[in-house]
């Protein structure tokens, strides 16, 4: 499970890559929250999370659950790299008949638990993971990534209350909390205010990191391997299309395409040596 | 006169039934006393999950639980199913998890509470999306049979029960016959054919005697599976009587008038009546107060018979 921080950080750049590639090829896509969660999702594949790529259905697999489910890029680069599909697939991102659909779908992908894309699902979903788990006697573990423009959504906090309700010490959120949503940054959209009081206030386990500083992010998800006690949640600051300069922070690229230009310059930014 | 009952209590008694298999599981929304989920919360508390008065969340905490290989029932009123429309579209029909969705209180028969707790839609709604079963039993019988079979499909499915107490028409049944997807013929006749599902089926039975004394023979089917429907009986029957009526508490827009319509308009000229409730909202009344106001009881169902044999 170990990996060291230059490694993780490379695996994220290699996804960065492919990232670009998927949406610059399908013309479409969502490029700023794939970029912003990948050094999240890298760690947690990487240090953590319990799945086996040749056998994805494994009954006793952790489940993860990308319930911002538009930032699929991110997801199926990461499944490339850990080998659930080929390299060759995400050349079918968004493409009729693909295994990469536009987003996460659990029905034509591997390593994809759940099919999401409608905004504010996958924490129910998760919570009942979860308690399949208790049930089954299992120490396997529901992980959640949200987006923070998604936590507007009013069943993410039924769920929020459902989830300390049965004290599911196996329910583990990442928050990727890039202050961007599709129309605009959160702050004109919904001033959310204190975020971490409020999951405080509903009884999670709360822990916030820099979510591009490998380090701080290989422990807040150590902290919540550890956190058993109650639900958990790694709020991460991060960035909306980091590692592209003029993706970041940058609302038009919530759901659009670099052009040409654009595309060249990402690439020769991510290192990519022509 | 025939035992009363209500399906919701029918409903009760098949997830106790049921609870001998430990993967099943039920899901409440605050309602379990109403839906009688109760009797399983108290028999099993282990394997009942509160959602407190949260349905969506109930809805994708099922979805969970189905995904990790479990089988759960979660029920609230029929009505508030429909605030989890989108999670039932989305985080169940699309992945064809097989959460199975039981709403109570149905239809206007619902009564006093009025009509923000009259589900005139859920029926339609839950038609619409690929992959899911639609139930509406008739009686408490059916309702207990049916819920039992749904347990071993892959198909997620919508079944709405009622809250007051209608004719038990199955008491004495060949549990057999009481199948998801086929219809039943409870009376031979070869004038009309009335298909009726829920608290109407026993109105439609009523007027099917009425119409006898007239001279009119009428077929009456429990259509109690309005998806998939019975298509082979509509033709059947169709072909025999000449002349079809419809008959649900619900609105005549999509339920099974307009399951029904929709396979005639491609199969057959036979005239159909629907008898539902006219695109309006109901109010506060006892239930059979409400089958009167909205022209549902058994003296409208003579009527659209006759309108629907005049047309032949």
């Amino acid at each position: 499970m170990s990996a060291s921080i230059s490694e993780l950080e490379e695996l994220a750049r290699r996804c960065r890559i492919e990232i670009v590639n998927m949406v610059y090829r399908a013309q479409a896509g969502h490029p700023g929250g794939s970029l912003s969660e990948i050094d999240l999702m890298a760690a947690l594949y990487s240090t953590s999370l319990r799945v086996r790529p040749d056998e994805p259905d494994w009954h006793d697999r952790d489940r993860f659950i990308l319930s911002k489910g538009h930032a699929s890029p991110g997801m199926y680069a990461l499944l490339a790299e850990k080998g659930f599909i080929q390299h060759s697939d995400l050349h079918s991102y968004r493409v009729l008949g693909g295994v990469c659909q536009g987003h996460v779908d659990m029905k034509w992908c591997p390593g994809v638990d759940f099919s999401a894309g409608s905004l504010g699902m996958g924490l129910s979903f998760g919570m009942g993971c979860a308690l399949a788990a208790r049930l089954d006697g299992s120490d396997r573990r529901a992980f959640v990534m949200l987006g923070d423009g998604e936590i507007q959504e009013g069943s993410i906090w039924e769920a929020a209350m459902a989830a300390t309700h049965h004290e599911l010490g196996n329910l583990k959120v990442i928050l990727d909390r890039n202050r961007i949503q599709n129309d605009d940054f959160c702050l004109e959209q919904m001033r959310m205010f204190d975020i971490p009081a409020k999951w405080k206030a509903f009884g999670w386990n709360v822990k916030e990191i820099d979510g591009h500083n490998m380090e701080e992010v290989v422990e807040g998800i150590q902290f919540l391997d550890e956190s058993n006690d109650g639900p958990s949640i790694l709020i991460a600051h991060t960035i909306k299309g980091k590692g592209v300069s003029y993706m970041e922070n940058n609302p038009s690229f919530h759901g659009a395409a670099p052009n040409e230009e654009q595309y060249a310059q990402a690439m020769k930014e991510l290192g990519v040596v022509e | 006169m025939s035992r009363m009952a209500a399906t919701r209590d029918g409903y009760g008694q098949a997830l106790l039934d049921l609870a001998e298999n430990d993967r099943i599981v039920v899901l409440e929304a605050d309602l379990g006393k109403s839906t009688k989920s109760l009797h399983f919360r108290k028999a099993h508390p282990d394997r009942t999950v509160s959602c407190g008065i949260g349905e969506q969340n109930m809805l994708l905490v099922a979805a969970g639980m189905a995904s990790s290989g479990y089988i759960p029932f979660a029920s609230t009123f029929a009505i508030f199913t429909e605030r989890a429309f989108e999670q039932m579209r989305n985080g169940v029909a699309r992945p064809k998890l097989a959460v199975h969705l039981c709403g109570s209180h149905g239809g206007t028969h619902t009564g006093t509470d009025g009509s923000s707790a009259q589900s005139i839609e859920d029926l339609a709604i839950y038609r619409t999306l690929p992959n899911v079963t639609v139930l509406h039993p008739c009686d408490d019988v059916s309702t207990r049979l049916l819920t039992k079979q749904l347990a071993s499909s892959t198909n997620p499915s919508y079944m709405r029960t009622a809250r007051n107490k209608t004719p038990v028409l199955y008491d004495d049944v060949d549990e057999s016959t009481i199948q998801i997807g086929k219809g039943i013929e409870l009376r031979k006749g070869n004038d009309v054919a009335i298909i009726a599902c829920g608290v109407l089926v026993s109105e439609a039975l009523k007027a099917a005697d009425v119409l006898s004394q007239e001279g009119v023979e009428a077929t009456v089917i429990d259509m109690h599976t309005i998806k998939p429907l019975d298509v082979n009986l509509v033709d059947q029957v169709a072909a025999r009587c000449g002349a079809i009526v419809t008959a649900e508490d619900h609105s005549v827009i999509g339920g099974l008038g307009g399951a029904v319509a929709e396979h005639l308009s491609g199969s057959s000229n036979t005239p159909l009546e629907r008898v539902g409730v006219k695109d309006r909202f109901g109010e506060s009344g006892q239930a059979d107060e409400m089958l009167e106001l909205m022209e549902l009881s058994s003296p409208h169902i003579i009527k659209a018979a006759q309108r629907a044999i005049h047309r032949k």
